[in-house]
């Protein structure tokens, strides 16, 4: 009686053991960058970033002691081939987590493919808005920022900068977040002030070398402030483009995600530039540069490639930081035992996560909450590239739009008296 | 304010139509004396732009005359023109002149293929940029717009150049006279004791050369990415087919006439753009078939 | 056709099946090869005739946005549905096209066609606000006739749709080739003006096979964005076009079922290359094609029946049976 007693026990126990999971041999993320073609400058760096972080991670035991293996999808290939590698990766190599997109366009195909395929996906750098108030998620997060804190932090710094605006044209590029944001750009432009007219709406195709048309035509018009939401490549062309032909000094540029090209314009990017950095992401962030542990990242990336980190290249370590955190909370709750992708899933929820920028936290509708950072452009021989000066940082709670709410309706409800809101400015130290 | 636009849309349109016609009038040469579509000719076109992209970063890295980045421009359409087009020429197409057209359309379309390849495991996925040409001529403006003189002046300049360069070789030069030859009766100048082959060889060497060209001088203008052949391809099939295969002249109004066409679209109806070439292309095909069938040069 | 090339026929698509159903990660290929192969197989038609289309890919697409347009206004729809709405609306251009397209031999045939496929490709890309624009239409999942599957079951059901309709053309392509039709459309390869003397008119004869071959394409397009849960502008690029003919070329453009084969290696390459090294997929299947058009002209099941009638000392005629009628037509030296 006593042996069938101890036997039937260990059986339960051994039972019970097996009903939380064995650690895997290694956790597998997958993750979609441009490794090719214009977008490519932005997203090579993301992938140096996320090596570089497993690495050190992998040298101290990985996540929750498993190591990582990471595998890379060529968003540069196009969205069909990237569908297809991504379910490969899913179905065939059974990752447990990918890290998908950076165009807004591929997100928003992926969402619902992750969702269906039961697969946690972080997106780690697209911008619309339009995901989580389009649906509703348990598998798909974004632990960094998107677009309407992005957009309405640049409108308002661009009234502080030039109250008297006029007139202002577009130049985004044709896909799901030139034309998003310049949705969410032109509202809250609209409702906070009313007599400015567009008097151009340029949409060039996404990947287009070459700019002259559009260039002639501002220049015709010449607006007060010219505004683009392009990046990568394209925003590199556009700017050189546009420098050479002397727009750049008709009209106030404003463009909300040059932080990412920088260094590499060089001496194209002239000063007085209107810059924005997708959250406050920037190696001379003025609240952070000081902190040992983000200049040693800066420091490491430049080690490892040469160049200065860029947005992307914090986007995915606050994807990774979120990671791991939600992995080390769904652990905790789960007795110390290997989590379910259903429990990390769930854990992400409400986390806060700092990875070299203001803290971030992930609320309910699976949106994070990143505060903005923007400047102005201004010379430093220190750098033969521009950096910022004149920045702002906005909070991310007065500026992102409630949960449950569509953000071109919310922002259609915003009082003027939000241009009055004080945030902290910093200089640039030369 | 009207004319003026009209004038920036002429403007827009030129340094444009340059291009597009210096490309596809090597391929509608090619067409008219070999009877091949060459849709590598895409391909010629990317590598051409490369090349001269990579030459210009060597003249700045080297600290060498900036002057000396125009020569590089047609040295390097030269280089790639004549290697990669005997290359092309001889291993391939000399083999597949008697079979099937669908199979010589297929085979330039692998040739495509694998220079798209090559061209990322030589120069990478990056996007270059070798600007040097375009900066040094300097900025003209005309009226509330600035243009590069190098736009509007030295890429129309060139276009006419090979215009009337062509026509005057295959006119007035012996080896050009043979060319129209074969290309009017092949088996005639056979009887006459022209050498076909050799006939063959040249004017692909010259197409391709135009096709390199037309890369090395977009090359300043614009950042050079993997996948930049497939459109101006397209476009000059565009182009040679509503001039007519083959006709040279009619290369250049056509090319006119579509880059005009695009630039007016972007101010007056931007959604139109990419659009305008190929409806024209098919217009020109539904309505006057014949320009597109005759062939003579 | 005989017998023996039916039981082939449903012997290959019984071997699919099963790879779909005990291989489950291979789903996704097997979906998107056989929706090129019906494509291809559009392609195989008119080139019996002699006849390449370089702008097919505008059937494909008008067919996944066809599809999805009823999708997005039923708020969701069945895969019957879909299909039904694609192919009808593909094979409705397939008629309009057709009747211009027609009158057009060779290289202008093949011009024309590209030039409307671009035209569709500009309209696509350019509209953003109904078509999406250059991040294409997202189509939902649909049901599969009536039931709401998973992710896994759904895949499953979509390869046995996608075998149902690959056998279904194949066997009608056979059939209508070995039909008068059929007939006239290779005797008008070999001689146009000889058929009009007996009365045939050529156009309507090539009209029928770019309406059947359209319907092929239109197939395999909602096939394809049924699977992506998305039909994008570059389903009607020209280089989708040259694709479809490259894989006709590539399996044998004489025998139907080459269509199929030639589209599972060329997708086979480019899913398993790509894993590897990103850059080699072209170049290797570029250097393929042009070693199969310098010594093998009738593609990998034309080399397959040579050798099978070399092997074998059996008559040409039993061994190619159901394949090819009488005589290959594409690898024959130009008249």
């Amino acid at each position: 009686m006593k042996s069938l007693l101890i036997a039937a026990s260990v059986c339960v126990g051994m039972a019970s053991v097996g009903l939380a999971a064995d650690k895997p041999n290694e956790l597998k993320i997958g993750i979609t960058t441009f490794m090719s073609g214009p977008a490519s400058v932005f997203g090579v760096p993301g992938k140096a970033s996320a090596e570089l972080i497993i690495e050190e991670w992998n040298r101290k035991g990985g996540i929750g002691g498993v190591p990582v293996k990471l595998f890379f999808v060529d968003e540069g290939a196009g969205t069909q081939a990237m569908l297809a590698e991504y379910r490969r990766l899913v179905q065939e190599e059974k990752v447990d987590v990918m890290l998908a997109s950076i165009s807004s366009g591929n997100c928003q195909v992926v969402a619902p493919l992750a969702e269906d395929l039961k697969v946690l996906d972080y997106m780690w750098d697209c911008s619309t808005q339009r995901i989580f108030e389009e649906g509703k998620y348990r598998y798909v997060y974004r632990p960094q920022s998107y677009g309407t804190p992005e957009m309405l932090s640049t409108v308002l710094y661009v009234l502080r900068k030039r109250p008297d605006l006029k007139t202002i044209a577009v130049v985004n590029q044709d896909y799901a977040w030139g034309r998003d944001s310049w949705q969410l750009f032109s509202t809250a432009l609209k409702v906070l002030k009313p007599d400015v007219t567009v008097v151009a709406e340029l949409f060039p195709k996404f990947g287009a070398a070459d700019y002259s048309t559009e260039i002639s035509r501002l220049q015709a018009l010449h607006p007060d402030v010219v505004l683009s939401t392009a990046w990568g490549g394209d925003l590199d062309t556009l700017v050189r483009q546009a420098n050479q032909r002397g727009l750049m000094q008709q009209s106030l540029f404003v463009l909300p995600l040059v932080e990412s090209s920088l260094e590499r314009l060089g001496n194209d990017l002239p000063e007085g530039v209107i810059a924005g950095a997708r959250g406050d992401n920037y190696f001379l962030n003025p609240e952070y540069k000081d902190k040992p542990d983000f200049k040693a990242f800066v420091d490491a990336f430049r080690k490892k490639t040469n160049a200065y980190p860029i947005y992307p290249v914090f986007h995915m370590a606050q994807s990774l930081f979120a990671l791991r955190n939600a992995y080390e909370k769904a652990m905790v709750a789960n007795g110390g035992q290997w989590p379910s992708r259903e429990q990390v899933a769930d854990a992400t929820k409400g986390i806060t996560t700092e990875a070299y920028s203001r803290p971030i936290t992930i609320r309910e509708d699976g949106q994070g909450l990143a505060d903005q950072l923007l400047g102005t452009t201004k010379r430093d021989p220190k750098y033969n590239f521009a950096v910022m000066d004149d920045i702002a940082v906005y909070p991310a709670e007065k500026i992102s739009t409630p949960v449950g709410k569509m953000s071109v309706e919310w922002l259609k409800t915003l009082e003027p008296s939000i241009l009055n809101m004080q945030v902290p400015t910093y200089k640039h130290p030369m | 304010m009207t004319s003026q636009l009209v004038l920036i849309a002429l403007l827009d349109g030129i340094a444009y139509a340059a291009l597009v016609f210096i490309v596809s009038v090597g391929l509608t040469l090619i067409f008219g004396v070999l009877r091949v579509l060459n849709i590598a000719h895409g391909s010629l076109y990317a590598v051409g732009a490369y090349t001269a992209a990579s030459f210009g970063i060597w003249i700045a890295a080297a600290k060498i005359s900036p002057w000396l980045s125009y020569p590089t421009l047609a040295i390097a359409a030269a280089i790639v023109g004549i290697t990669l087009g005997s290359a092309i020429e001889r291993l391939l197409l000399q083999r597949i002149y008697d079979k099937e057209e669908v199979l010589q359309l297929l085979a330039t379309f692998a040739v495509f293929m694998i220079l798209d390849d090559a061209q990322r495991l030589i120069w990478g996925v990056q996007p270059y940029f070798a600007a040097t040409p375009l900066r040094l001529l300097g900025n003209v403006q005309i009226g509330a717009v600035t243009y590069t003189v190098y736009q509007i002046v030295l890429l129309p300049v060139v276009a006419v150049a090979v215009l009337v360069g062509l026509r005057f070789y295959l006119r007035y030069a012996t080896s050009g006279r043979v060319i129209l030859a074969v290309a009017e009766d092949r088996e005639a100048a056979r009887a006459i004791g022209i050498n076909v082959s050799r006939v063959y060889l040249t004017t692909f060497i010259i197409g391709a050369v135009l096709a390199a060209l037309g890369g090395s001088l977009a090359s300043p203008t614009t950042s050079i990415l993997p996948g930049m052949g497939t459109d101006m391809l397209v476009l000059s099939f565009a182009v040679a087919a509503s001039a007519g295969l083959g006709r040279i002249e009619g290369a250049a109004i056509t090319a006119l006439l579509i880059g005009l066409g695009r630039s007016v679209a972007v101010y007056w109806a931007p959604e139109l753009d990419v659009l305008v070439p190929y409806l024209i292309m098919t217009l020109v095909l539904l309505v006057r078939p014949q320009t597109f069938q005759s062939r003579r040069i | 056709m005989n017998v023996r090339g039916l039981a082939g026929l449903i012997l290959a698509a019984l071997v699919v099946a099963a790879i779909g159903m005990w291989l489950p990660w291979t789903r996704t290929f097997l979906i998107i090869a056989m929706s090129k192969g019906l494509a291809a197989l559009g392609i195989v038609v008119l080139l019996r005739a002699g006849q390449v289309s370089f702008g097919h890919a505008m059937f494909f697409a008008a067919a996944a946005y066809a599809a999805g347009f009823v999708s997005r206004a039923l708020g969701g729809a069945d895969i019957a549905v879909m299909l039904l709405a694609g192919i009808a609306a593909a094979t409705l251009l397939g008629l309009v096209v057709g009747m211009f397209v027609v009158r057009y031999r060779q290289i202008f045939f093949g011009m024309l066609n590209l030039a409307l496929s671009m035209v569709l490709y500009s309209v696509l890309d350019k509209f953003f606000n109904i078509t999406g624009g250059s991040d294409g239409l997202r189509i939902r999942r649909p049901s599969m006739f009536g039931l709401v599957l998973d992710r896994n079951d759904f895949d499953l059901a979509l390869v046995f749709v996608s075998i149902t309709l690959s056998l279904g053309a194949t066997i009608a392509v056979l059939v209508y080739f070995a039909s008068p039709l059929g007939q006239a459309l290779r005797a008008m390869k070999s001689n146009e003006t000889r058929l009009e003397y007996i009365g045939v008119s050529a156009r309507l004869v090539l009209l029928t096979s770019y309406i059947i071959s359209a319907a092929s394409s239109a197939a395999g397009g909602v096939l394809l964005a049924a699977l992506q849960g998305l039909a994008s502008p570059s389903f009607s690029y020209w280089i989708q076009s040259g694709e479809f003919v490259f894989i006709a070329i590539l399996g044998g453009a004489a025998y139907p079922v080459g269509a199929f084969v030639g589209a599972f290696i060329f997708e086979g390459v480019r899913i398993y290359a790509s894993a590897f090294a990103n850059d080699i997929w072209e170049l290797i299947l570029g250097l393929v094609i042009v070693v199969i058009i310098l010594f093998a002209p009738r593609g990998v099941v034309g080399l397959a029946v040579q050798m099978a009638t070399r092997s074998k000392g059996v008559s040409r005629s039993d061994a190619t049976g159901v394949m090819a009628g009488v005589t290959p037509a594409a690898g024959d030296s130009r008249q």
